[in-house]
């Protein structure tokens, strides 16, 4: 009977429906994808927080591999991270460059003084001018900046075991590779 | 003590509900008549302990006891005692209990005004009801439970959110569950009918009432949300298409092509299977915002705390309501005869665009909620769907709905002749153009080319169904007035209301029209003893004083509003900052009137006594409101009609009954 | 004599009371942080704010640049600012933010391949319907008719007014009060 096939259709629908909030459960929509994905790290030029009288620009991410860290002494997802941060700084294949964002450059000394400093070197960035170009909405983020200097990752949130392990080891691996 | 009591409580009417759901269903496929009489003092039991529950919960913030963790969260000793009050239904866990409460009070009233209802149907839609509220009270106990207790014991709580700190908002909550939870009753009548499979004219009766209270509790609390919205979150805006406002808008549209879709299974006898449908949406659209709201697939400015593990088991609960129900649906309707037959020209084809078009802008608002999610879900990247992309869609099909509104009504059941329209509404129709040429001069309109257009849509409204009124009292003997009265006090109820709130309609496009082209807004840095003039008013900033509130502290500017030499008003804005913490607050300060509001929030200090501010200048803004208390009154004019209240009351006294605590 | 009406008259009197005591006395309240922008014209300043409101605050969901308190939100309106105040185009602006934010930033979704189905997909769920609503009208003459026969009426009126006289006089009787 053809016609009774009609009186299905709300049920499929729905069905269709849960499927997708079932999907929808799994991801977080807080979650913006960067742009900048595949594109050169933007021109910059910061103080760097533990020594104001040097410079940190764009050219300091070229020819090594490197994860941009944005973070904040008042972040408390980025202390989340920073045991994580510790345990990567030790490994050579990679500098860990911070981004200090929107940030009191006391503060953030007293949190590197007393917790450790995994970050081979920092931009200060308190007005947010290079966390704008970088796309930054929040603290943390970490972005993978190849050799070439491209942008090739934007990790949000902290990072922990998980996420070193099934996403940035295996893209460094490969960017390794790569040369 | 008492909070366990509370918990008790829950727990009974959890078990009452199983009961309510299992025996009256059984008794009434088996035929065994005990257990279907079951059901009335089942569902009054149900909403007794929910009561006792609500109660405990109420008492546990009236003496502030932050033992229990619901209380430590959402309130304060300093907090006015109104607010402790409302403050029950300020979080996740409170709210779940007020709409587990409206369900058993609905349930109750269902027991009440359904003594002339043939017992099986009375025992299939109690037992439906019973079914639902298992679902609410195993979600509440299981992860929501409000009585939990906190150890240690704060000494003081953490306040109710400051934006909910507001009469309206107080307010708000009860009555769109209202709405929601209403939406049971009728969901529940359609359920039962396809289980009896008999689904008739009687049925249709039985429900209109009961869809069209929901109905009207439901355009309150939404209109209240709006109003809200417009004054407490300071950019004067009264609709954001935010997922949480869509949440309570899906229903609404559904619940209202289902009124209009009933009138005709009633009258009829047709659309049958479809009206069923409808009453099957309108509820699983409110069980689905629900979700939304509450699992945090969605992000939005006010939804609830969310968790991943609260939102699986909404889930299971919706697949086992709603896939049951449309499953149900699938099996049963096809039976269903097709009933009365209709020309292309008649009231039937009027009420099916109706449905079609209400129908469409669910979709369109469903689409558009649950786009990001489908973009996701497909990895199609993030998008952004926000109020232009709503606008769009809506102004581009509201117009047809309008046009249709002043014919609709017009039209004869069955079969009508155009030519017959024609003659009856050109007179409307032509006024309408007069309209539209008059508000098209640039003084009027602005320049804008929407402006004309909602104007005279909202004259065609009103001509035309003043137009019907002359037409429906043409043979009546007496004077037009009296006629009206007469017709009014006699069987004309459900006409009138129906006239009313269209009209309401026709309000509420004036109010967008005007508010969303001609508003005026301005930033201002002001000193002390500034003046500032805008849209023929005249601010005059007097400055700035420290006051204290019972639980915050503000600054308080004052402002005197000129319109010439005339004093029209003194406005007080606020800054605000709760001692619980927090953002400071912005408290814009309003002087509404009929025709404009006139709005000032204050911003900074910046300096030298100098103060920025916003000023708003927002005509027409109220109908916008006032349309939506007039579809509401005119929904409750409907309800009064006489073959509604000759069925559905009987006596005085249980009516008491169905006002639940709200 | 209460009948169940008067239900949905209390909301509709507590809205109407809250209404007109708007109306009376105005309301108060909102979340709002201004800071000062200075500019040069009205038309700039209206610039600014049209701008705002078409954009984005990331970090809120769902609030606009111009709704947000959020400080994000301040810094992108700073930048819009000195962006404005630098003389640049309102399409320069909002592609720098799209360049480093995504579409995302924007309110309004741009028309593009990626979004054809946002722009058009409800049209094209609408379009069936109103194909399957046409079908059934130009059909319906075809089915045969079975309104509410006069058996049905008198079903429904045994069951709904099973003590017709008892109820009138208790009409009656409401309609006095």
């Amino acid at each position: 009977m053809a016609k009774s096939w009609r009186f299905l259709i709300p049920l499929i629908i729905f069905g269709a429906l849960v499927i997708l909030l079932v999907i929808g459960l799994g991801k977080d929509p807080r979650k913006v994808p960067s742009p900048l994905i595949g594109k050169p790290i933007p021109e910059f030029s910061l103080p760097e927080l533990t020594d104001t009288g040097r410079t940190l620009v764009d050219d300091d991410l070229r020819g090594q591999i490197s994860l941009v860290n944005v973070w904040a002494s008042w972040c408390s997802s980025c202390r989340q991270e920073h045991q994580a941060l510790m345990v990567l700084s030790e490994n050579p294949d990679f500098q860990i460059v911070g981004l200090n964002w929107k940030d009191d450059a006391q503060d953030a000394l007293s949190v590197l003084r007393m917790t450790g400093n995994p970050y081979d070197r920092i931009g200060y960035d308190p007005d947010n001018d290079v966390g704008i170009e970088w796309g930054v909405y929040g603290a943390p983020e970490t972005f993978v900046v190849d050799q070439q200097g491209i942008i090739r990752y934007k990790h949000i949130g902290p990072v922990d075991r998980k996420v070193w392990e099934e996403t940035l080891q295996p893209l460094i691996a490969q960017l390794k590779a790569e040369g | 003590m008492i909070p366990e009591l509370g918990h008790i409580a829950l727990i009974l009417a959890l078990l009452l509900a199983t009961a309510q759901a299992v025996f009256p269903l059984a008794g009434s496929l088996t035929g065994n008549r005990p257990w279907m009489t079951m059901a009335r003092p089942l569902a009054y039991g149900q909403l007794v302990f929910v009561a006792i529950a609500f109660l405990a919960l109420v008492e546990a913030f009236l003496t502030s006891d932050f033992s229990v963790h619901y209380v430590a969260v959402n309130s304060n000793s300093l907090l006015p005692d109104i607010y402790k009050f409302s403050a029950v239904w300020g979080g996740h866990e409170g709210s779940l209990l007020l709409w587990a409460l409206m369900m058993a009070g609905w349930g109750a009233a269902v027991a009440v005004f359904s003594r002339y209802l043939p017992l099986p149907v009375v025992a299939r839609v109690l037992g439906v009801m019973g079914l639902v509220a298992i679902g609410f009270l195993l979600f509440m106990l299981l992860t929501s439970n409000p009585f939990e207790r906190l150890f240690p014991v704060p000494p003081e709580g953490r306040d109710l959110n400051p934006l909910l700190q507001d009469p309206g908002l107080a307010i708000h909550p009860p009555m769109l569950y209202m709405g929601y939870v209403g939406f049971s009753v009728a969901f529940a009548f359609a359920i039962a009918a396809l289980i009896g499979g008999k689904l008739d004219a009687a049925w249709a009766r039985w429900s209109r009432p009961w869809t069209t209270v929901a109905w009207v509790f439901l355009t309150i609390g939404i209109a209240l949300g709006s109003w809200w919205a417009y004054y407490e979150l300071g950019w004067g805006g009264w609709w954001f298409w935010d997922p949480v406002e869509n949440a309570s808008l899906m229903p609404w549209l559904v619940g209202t092509a289902l009124i209009h879709s009933l009138a005709v299974t009633e009258k009829r006898a047709a659309f049958k299977s479809w009206t069923v449908l409808l009453a099957i949406s309108a509820f699983s659209l409110s069980l689905l915002g629900t979700f939304l709201v509450r699992s945090g697939v969605l992000t939005s400015v006010h939804a609830f705390a969310t968790d991943p593990e609260r939102g699986l088991f909404i889930l299971l609960f919706l697949c086992v309501v709603i896939g049951g129900s449309l499953a149900l649906y699938a099996w049963r309707a096809p039976d269903v005869s097709e009933g009365g037959r209709f020309d292309l020209v008649s009231r039937e084809s009027a009420l099916m665009l109706n449905n079609l078009i209400f129908v469409a802008f669910t979709v369109l608002v469903l689409f558009g909620t649950l786009a990001p999610l489908i973009y996701e879900a497909f990895n199609l990247g993030k998008i952004s769907v926000g109020f232009p992309w709503f606008n769009k869609m809506f102004v581009a099909l509201a117009p047809f709905l309008a046009l249709l509104l002043g014919i609709g009504p017009a039209a004869r059941w069955k079969h009508d002749s155009p030519w017959r329209l024609t003659k009856m509404l050109w007179l409307a129709f032509a006024l309408s153009i007069v309209l539209l040429a008059l508000s098209s001069r640039e003084s009027i309109s602005g320049g804008d080319f929407w402006v004309p257009i909602g104007i005279a849509l909202a004259g065609w409204l009103l001509f035309s169904h003043l137009t019907i009124v002359r037409d429906r009292l043409k043979h009546k003997k007496q004077p037009l007035w009296q006629a009206l009265k007469a017709d009014f006090s006699g069987n004309g109820r459900s006409f009138y209301g129906m006239v009313v709130a269209h009209l309401g309609v026709a309000m509420f496009i004036v109010g967008v029209t005007m508010v969303s082209n001609h508003q005026i807004e301005k930033d201002l840095r002001m000193s002390p003893g500034d003046s500032h003039e805008m849209a023929g008013y005249r601010f005059e900033f007097l400055g700035a004083q420290k006051v204290n509130g019972p639980n915050y502290r503000a600054d308080r500017g004052h402002f005197r509003v000129y319109r010439g030499d005339r004093q029209i008003a003194e406005l007080y804005p606020e800054k605000r900052s709760y001692l619980g913490g927090g953002m400071p607050m912005t408290e814009a300060a309003i002087d509404a009137g009929f025709f404009r509001d006139v709005y000032v929030s204050l911003g900074e200090a910046v300096g030298g006594g100098d103060w920025a501010l916003r000023l708003y200048y927002k005509p027409y803004v109220r109908w916008i409101w006032l349309g939506a208390v007039l579809m509401a009154l005119g929904g409750t004019i409907a309800v009064s009609d006489r073959r509604y209240r000759s069925a559905s009351v009987r006596s005085s006294a249980p009516a008491a009954a169905a006002t639940a605590p709200a | 004599m209460m009948t169940r009406p008067t239900l949905p008259l209390l909301p509709t009197a507590l809205l109407l009371a809250s209404l007109l005591s708007g109306l009376l006395f105005g309301g108060v309240a909102a979340a709002y942080t201004l800071e000062e922008f200075e500019f040069d014209s009205p038309a700039q300043q209206e610039q600014f704010r049209e701008l705002i409101g078409k954009l984005r605050c990331l970090v809120c969901q769902n609030e606009s640049l111009a709704g947000s308190q959020a400080e994000l939100a301040q810094d992108l309106r700073n930048e819009v600012y000195e962006m404005m105040r630098a003389g640049q185009s309102e399409d320069a602006i909002l592609d720098f933010l799209v360049a480093r934010y995504g579409d995302f930033v924007l309110y309004d979704p741009p028309l593009k391949p990626s979004t054809y189905l946002l722009w058009f997909g409800p049209f094209v769920l609408i379009g069936i319907g109103a194909v399957v609503v046409i079908r059934t009208l130009l059909s319906k003459k075809t089915t045969p008719d079975q309104p509410v026969t006069e058996a049905d009426r008198a079903r429904i009126d045994e069951l709904l007014n099973a003590d017709q006289t008892a109820d009138q006089t208790a009409d009656r009787t409401a309609d006095r009060d």
